[in-house]
């Protein structure tokens, strides 16, 4: 009995998301595969007990479902004497699904909860609750909001799919890089929102980091897209260095001051599994850039031995697939690695004097850090207390007014 | 999760012997059975109308009753549903679905949490 009773909450953890993506697609719409998806589960606990787990649980809960609301939409139909049609077309004996249509089902899902069209606070509660199977609760936590706002965002959310009949299908290939591109936005800015998170109260927020990466183990197991295991990578990799980069009072630890042994070898080696698997396939988008980047960074025993060049050319590659201010700040600070801080000055003030960076406090702190090394420490001096004004973000304040306490200490 | 889902509804909309809401009235009690079936229903309760309700007050040491609801509004408390669902959207999609929110308004309200600490404010 109670180990029906677990191999029931296992198959739950393991099979529900499985389940209500296909009952989506049998009974056509969310609220009706939810209220299926219970009655499967349900009828589940009141059966297996005595008939024992069946061999295929998920053709048994899909099967199940499918019948509960075929049956409900009967009686309903008896009651009201309208509808007569509806009742009659979900037919009586499902077949079970052959496995890739089961993984179509998932994607199919993931593709929805991520449709362009929804705005991307309701593609994040969405993908949470509907494909993470997080509860509203657990959602409004993390995002410290309350229970009925991330509500009324997954039912308008649900809304607009019905209304706007968007289709519960997987993109074809043309369609592919662009619609990939939402689910892996929303995938980031899941694992991003509990990263930047880290020196905040909120330990449910971590939560979020975990959450993310176990969506993007789900979408590489389902679709082998290049840039879909990059983010993975880059995730991981953030994710592998993320208790080095505070300290205990929560102030960010720079790359190359960091306690490489804290890293996580079992994250950084998966990274490297990844990365290499989606340089395989010949196309690199900026997520995969950023991973090698990353990686590149990780690989190196120490700051001073990182591969500086190879950095540089991965950015030159990122630039030109993400022509972005901040990816050329970022080659600006490499050069002045690779070719020594005057190299990398000239980069970053010709940068800055194209105006997209100068509101920036980090392109700010990273030409403070160019004018030190090369000992102009008055002109130092002027960027740290130029980044400062520009940050509200108190870690990253504490840090720069110790930088500027050290530098008055210089002689 | 434990919800309350409180059923408010106009009086004069419901027992006007329409046959929306005769029909309303004939689903909502096999809804009902249909979510105890299901094993989502805690409980429930039909409340009769406000001219047999007793409004209750204690100040000072004294108490105080009047005959009539605390508030003098179209639309009353008319019953209420104690479901269990997984999450407030899933309390959501099952109060959306009392025939009588075609009528009236329902509220969805969860439990308080006695292990958690109290609101201050």
């Amino acid at each position: 009995m109670t180990d029906t009773r677990d191999a029931l909450a296992a198959i739950y953890r393991n099979e529900a998301r499985r389940v209500l993506a296909t009952l989506i697609r049998l009974l056509g719409g969310f609220d009706a595969a939810e209220e299926a998806l219970h009655d499967a589960f349900a009828a589940a606990a009141e059966q297996w007990p005595q008939q024992g787990v069946p061999a295929h649980p998920y053709s048994w809960l899909v099967s199940a479902g499918r019948f509960k609301t075929v049956d409900r939409w009967r009686r309903q139909a008896r009651l009201a004497s309208a509808l007569p049609e509806l009742a009659l077309q979900g037919g009586a004996s499902p077949e079970p699904a052959p496995p890739e249509a089961i993984e179509d089902d998932e994607l199919r899902l993931i593709f929805s909860c991520c449709h362009p069209t929804l705005a991307p606070d309701a593609r994040i509660a969405l993908t949470l609750r509907e494909v993470g199977r997080l509860t509203t609760e657990e959602i409004a936590r993390a995002y410290l909001t309350s229970a009925p706002t991330i509500a009324q965002r997954i039912v308008r959310a649900k809304a607009k799919i019905r209304d706007e009949r968007i289709p519960y299908e997987v993109p074809t290939r043309a369609e592919l890089p662009e619609r990939l591109e939402s689910v892996l936005q929303v995938l980031y800015l899941i694992f991003n929102e509990g990263y930047a998170a880290c020196q905040g109260p909120e330990l449910t927020r971590d939560d979020l980091c975990a959450e993310a990466i176990r969506l993007g183990r789900l979408l590489v197991q389902l679709l082998d897209e290049p840039e879909a295991l990059g983010l993975l990578a880059l995730m991981l990799l953030h994710e592998a260095r993320r208790s080095a980069r505070v300290d205990a009072a929560g102030d960010l630890i720079l790359l190359e001051h960091q306690d490489r042994s804290r890293w996580d070898p079992a994250r950084i080696h998966e990274a490297q599994g990844l990365i290499e698997r989606a340089l395989c396939k010949r196309s690199v988008g900026p997520y995969l850039l950023q991973a090698a980047i990353v990686a590149v960074h990780v690989e190196a025993p120490g700051h001073a031995q990182t591969d500086w060049a190879q950095i540089v050319g991965l950015y030159d590659v990122l630039r030109k697939v993400d022509p972005s201010p901040v990816v050329a700040l970022n080659r600006a600070v490499a050069l002045g690695m690779r070719d020594g801080p005057a190299a990398g000055l000239s980069a970053l003030d010709a940068l800055l004097s194209q105006g997209a960076l100068v509101d920036y406090h980090l392109a700010h702190a990273a030409r403070a850090d160019l004018r030190l090394r090369l000992g102009r420490l008055e002109a130092a001096q002027e960027s740290y207390e130029r980044a400062l004004e520009l940050t509200q973000q108190p870690a990253e304040r504490r840090f720069l007014l110790k930088r500027l306490a050290e530098l008055a200490q210089l002689p | 999760m434990r919800y309350a889902c409180l059923v408010y509804f106009d009086p004069k909309v419901v027992f006007n012997q329409s046959l929306e809401s005769e029909a309303a009235l004939r689903e909502g009690a096999a809804y009902i059975e249909e979510l105890r079936a299901s094993g989502q229903l805690v409980s429930d309760g039909a409340l009769q109308l406000p001219d047999q309700t007793m409004t209750i007050r204690v100040r000072d040491g004294k108490m105080s009753a009047t005959d009539g609801p605390y508030l003098e509004t179209k639309e009353i408390l008319a019953g209420f549903l104690v479901i269990e669902a997984r999450d407030l959207n899933e309390a959501v999609r099952i109060a959306a679905a009392i025939p009588l929110a075609k009528l009236g308004t329902v509220e969805v309200r969860p439990f308080v949490d006695f292990s958690k600490p109290r609101p201050i404010l």
